[in-house]
């Protein structure tokens, strides 16, 4: 199963995740992380700048990730119960 | 209502600059972020699903129309327009940013507010009777003592790193409208034989994960000792309370462990070294802080009557409005449970009309209740009518408080990270199934309580219909807890059988409701004393079958 | 109480301890806050279990879970009493403190290990007038922290006037 790279902006608190080179508040930038996901999370843990690192299981292709969770559905597409207010990552039905 | 002194404001302007300069120092990474969160915690600042959420101090639940007014402020400039009011009858905003939050710090400490031991291992913000003042039945105005209570516990230096949370509630009636004894600490106001005004103590009460009813520790503490007597408790929790187990840390297992009778006779021995040392406070400073919660200047001439020949307006007193007791004045309870709403949401423009309104109608005196409303406690009955017709443009008069449709629950996983699953649809797929008002009227007194999780939040122990989400291998799922109870006839639900997923167990509650219309004794036999009379059994039945 | 410091390094050189980046070189001065005008005690810390087992100890090292009242009958011979933070989240210590300052010990009290400045107001406050922590702290940062609180709430070891006695006169 593929994994991408998550976490959020120390500043802002923003949700973020990893896409090869630099942190995007959109999903479908994602790339799936493979077995140097481990040493790439330790550094950036230990670089102190984004909160709750964290590499999560997702299905799908590439630009179209869902995430296997309700918990990181939801993170991706913002509160189930505020439309108005969804990030855009991931539709709220897909939760 | 208590106004901030120059000591006040100033101990409140030093604790805003101390965590400024705490943030300057992690965004420059001077800290880390394990030793900043304790820091942020202790200023109520979590990190959620999807931002940082601040949870602000309402103490005791009371506040000014221009407090509310900075509420509102807050929520349309450092959050999305909207805040949400919560069991601990404070307000949390759910999408701050950590590198605006000084300034946001700046802006509440105009109205002398502030989000300090909202979160950590602290002394909590102190809760109240939402009726403080207002109700026939209480002995004084608990709220005084719940000030001084603030005061003691903000920056205690010896009980800022306690094995866990602590929280204390104060009322001053036989009726129970606080929950205190789901609280670390509960204080109920009393007199003695001789008359003299004094507290009984509970202690060790909680709900999360080991709920527990709490104990009587003892049954009378004069006023002027309460205050050495709750540092007692306190340095005794904090040198013995579990710290090996963040599941057995709260004051509740300590005092199991111990039993009451092993723990009170510790506590006695501490509070006899602690209480020659003149830690409480003088009568001048009970005095001077009484003071400032006299009563509001009444109208005595307000007249007594009520024009109820307006149906709709009839059906929001009956169900919303309480005896006052000041003849000529009610007390209003806001709903914060519209149709198809968040419960205890409210949005900035809304804010901002009960600010009004409550400087208009209600001696400017807001309060917040632990299910998630809002309450005016002076209201002239003369001025019901207009205040409703104002509240019901901005959709804030839905008559069903105490209803089925009067739900409290927690952000669950819409916002919070602890989760396990949502909260929010439940709740809200619930209320839109019994959406008649009849429907609701002839069912009474129902609460249902949802929590997202074990902790609890959405006290879910407490009530009479408790649901708690679980993780089912990773799917949403919700347990069925029923016989709770928050009020002076506490008890803790229990678990009904197995668990059901989202549109189970709204189903389920259907059903149980379905039993108890067919089941009750007299149509004014709520759920609760049905359940209580025939025992879970068949309510058993009616759901699994 | 007095809460200029007495340490070695009074230069203003900062101690800063920065994760991540090379901290600046400290100079000889340890580690050490010191709050009190007597002469250091540098001797050997005995454990609590070896200082009650009755060696010729004048300095003790209290753990978390040990029972501070264990020394009420020791005061008269014991110059410094170490009260150890192992981690900084664990406040026992905050409380054996105050039982000891409680109790009328003078002696030197000691906030050993996982000290934090964030700590160091709380930690003066209920009594403690020497600290070692396992980083060094930014002096600055010491200072300012320590002068933050022009007022505070309620009594303490510290025996600062708590702002209802203030009220009142
Ligand atoms: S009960 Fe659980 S899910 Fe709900 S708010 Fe509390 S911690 Fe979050």
């Amino acid at each position: 199963m593929p994994r991408v790279l998550t976490g959020n902006r120390l500043e802002t608190g923003d949700v973020l995740w990893w896409n090869g080179s630099d942190w995007s508040p959109r999903l479908s930038d994602a790339v799936a992380i493979g077995d140097e996901g481990e040493a790439l999370l330790a550094r950036l843990i230990a670089a102190e700048r984004i909160n709750d690192p964290a590499l999560i299981d997702v299905t799908g292709a590439p630009g179209a990730f869902i995430p296997t969770t309700t918990r990181e559905r939801v993170r991706a597409s913002g509160p189930s119960v505020r439309a108005d207010l969804a990030r855009g990552s991931l539709s709220v039905e897909a939760i | 209502m208590y106004r901030y002194d120059e000591y006040d404001q100033a101990i409140v302007d030093a604790r805003v600059a101390e965590f400024k300069d705490q943030v300057s120092r992690r965004l420059r990474n001077e800290i880390t972020e394990d030793q900043f969160k304790p820091l942020r915690l202790m200023n109520g600042l979590y990190l959620q699903l999807h931002a940082y959420m601040l949870r602000v101090a309402i103490p005791y639940g009371t506040l000014s129309g221009t407090q509310m007014r900075m509420l509102a402020h807050i929520a349309r400039k450092y959050d999305r327009d909207y805040g949400h009011f919560t069991t601990r009858q404070n307000i949390q905003y759910n999408w701050i940013k950590l590198e605006q939050f000084a300034d946001l710090l700046d802006d509440l400490s105009k109205v002398e507010m502030h989000a300090f031991q909202t979160s950590g291992n602290c002394i909590r913000n102190i809760s109240s009777d939402q009726f403080a003042g207002a109700a026939a039945d209480e002995i004084a105005d608990p709220r005084p003592y719940a000030e001084l209570l603030r005061q003691w516990s903000t920056l205690h230096p010896e009980f800022s790193f306690l094995p866990r949370k602590f929280k204390i509630a104060v009322i001053a009636s036989d009726t129970d409208r606080a929950a205190i004894q789901l609280h670390d600490i509960g204080l109920q106001l009393r007199r003695d034989a001789t008359g003299a005004l004094g507290f009984r103590v509970y202690v060790g009460g909680g709900m999360g994960r080991t709920p527990v009813i709490g104990k009587v520790v003892r049954d009378f503490i004069p006023v002027g000792q309460y205050l050495s007597y709750c540092e007692a408790i306190l340095r005794v929790y904090n040198r013995y309370g579990r710290r090996d187990n963040i599941y057995k840390a709260r004051i509740k297992i300590l005092v199991t462990e111990l039993g009451i009778e092993e723990f009170a006779r510790q506590v006695e021995a501490e509070w006899a070294g602690l209480a020659p040392l003149g830690l409480d406070a003088p009568p001048a400073e009970y005095e001077r802080i009484i003071a400032q919660f006299g009563e509001p200047d009444y109208d005595r001439n307000a007249p007594d009557t009520l024009d109820l020949s307006d149906p709709d307006f009839a059906l929001w007193v009956k169900q919303n409005v309480a005896a006052h007791k000041q003849p000529g004045y009610a007390i209003a309870t806001i709903s914060l449970k519209p149709r198809g709403g968040i419960p205890g949401d409210a949005s900035s423009a809304q804010m901002d009309l009960i600010a009004d309104l409550a400087e208009r109608y209600a001696h400017d005196e807001i309060r917040v209740t632990h299910s998630q409303n809002l309450v005016l406690a002076h209201v002239r009955k003369a001025d019901l009518y207009a205040l409703w017709t104002a509240l019901a443009d901005a959709d804030l008069a839905t008559p069903n408080l105490d209803l089925v449709s009067d739900i409290i629950a927690c952000p669950g996983m819409d916002y919070c990270t602890l989760a396990n699953a949502r909260s929010i649809p439940i709740a809200q797929k619930i209320a839109a199934k019994f959406e008649a008002l009849d429907t609701q009227r002839d069912i009474g007194e129902l609460k249902i309580k949802v929590s997202g999780c074990i902790n609890g939040c959405g006290h879910h122990h407490a009530g009479h219909i408790g649901i708690l989400g679980v993780d089912k291998k990773g799917e949403e799922a919700y347990q069925l807890l029923l016989g709770g109870s928050g009020a002076e006839d506490t008890s803790l639900a229990k678990i009904l059988g197995p668990g059901f997923d989202e549109n189970g167990i709204v189903d389920a509650v259907d059903k149980l409701i379905g039993f108890y219309r067919s089941a009750r004794s007299a149509p004014d036999e709520r759920f609760l004393d049905t359940y209580r009379r025939l025992g879970p059994a068949p309510f058993k039945e009616a759901v699994y079958g | 109480m007095d809460n200029r410091m007495n340490v070695a390094d009074r230069d203003g050189q900062d101690q800063v301890a920065v994760a991540g980046a090379p901290s600046p070189a400290l100079d000889d001065a340890p580690a050490k806050l010191r709050f009190r005008d007597d002469a250091p005690f540098e001797s050997p810390i005995a454990p609590l279990a070896d200082f009650l087992a009755g060696g010729n100890f004048a300095a003790v090292r209290l753990e978390p879970g040990d029972d501070a009242r264990a020394l009420l009958p020791h005061f008269g011979r014991l110059k410094l009493i170490e009260v150890a933070f192992p981690r900084f989240r664990d406040g026992r210590g905050y409380s054996s403190a105050a039982v000891l300052r409680q109790a009328g010990y003078t002696g030197e009290l000691r906030a050993a290990g996982d000290v934090l400045v964030d700590q160091l107001g709380f930690m003066r406050r209920v009594g403690f007038d020497s600290f070692a922590p396992n980083a060094p702290l930014n002096l600055k940062v010491v200072q300012a922290t320590l002068d933050r609180y022009r007022y505070v709430y309620m009594k303490a070891a510290d025996g600062r006037t708590p702002v209802w006695a203030l009220r009142h006169g």
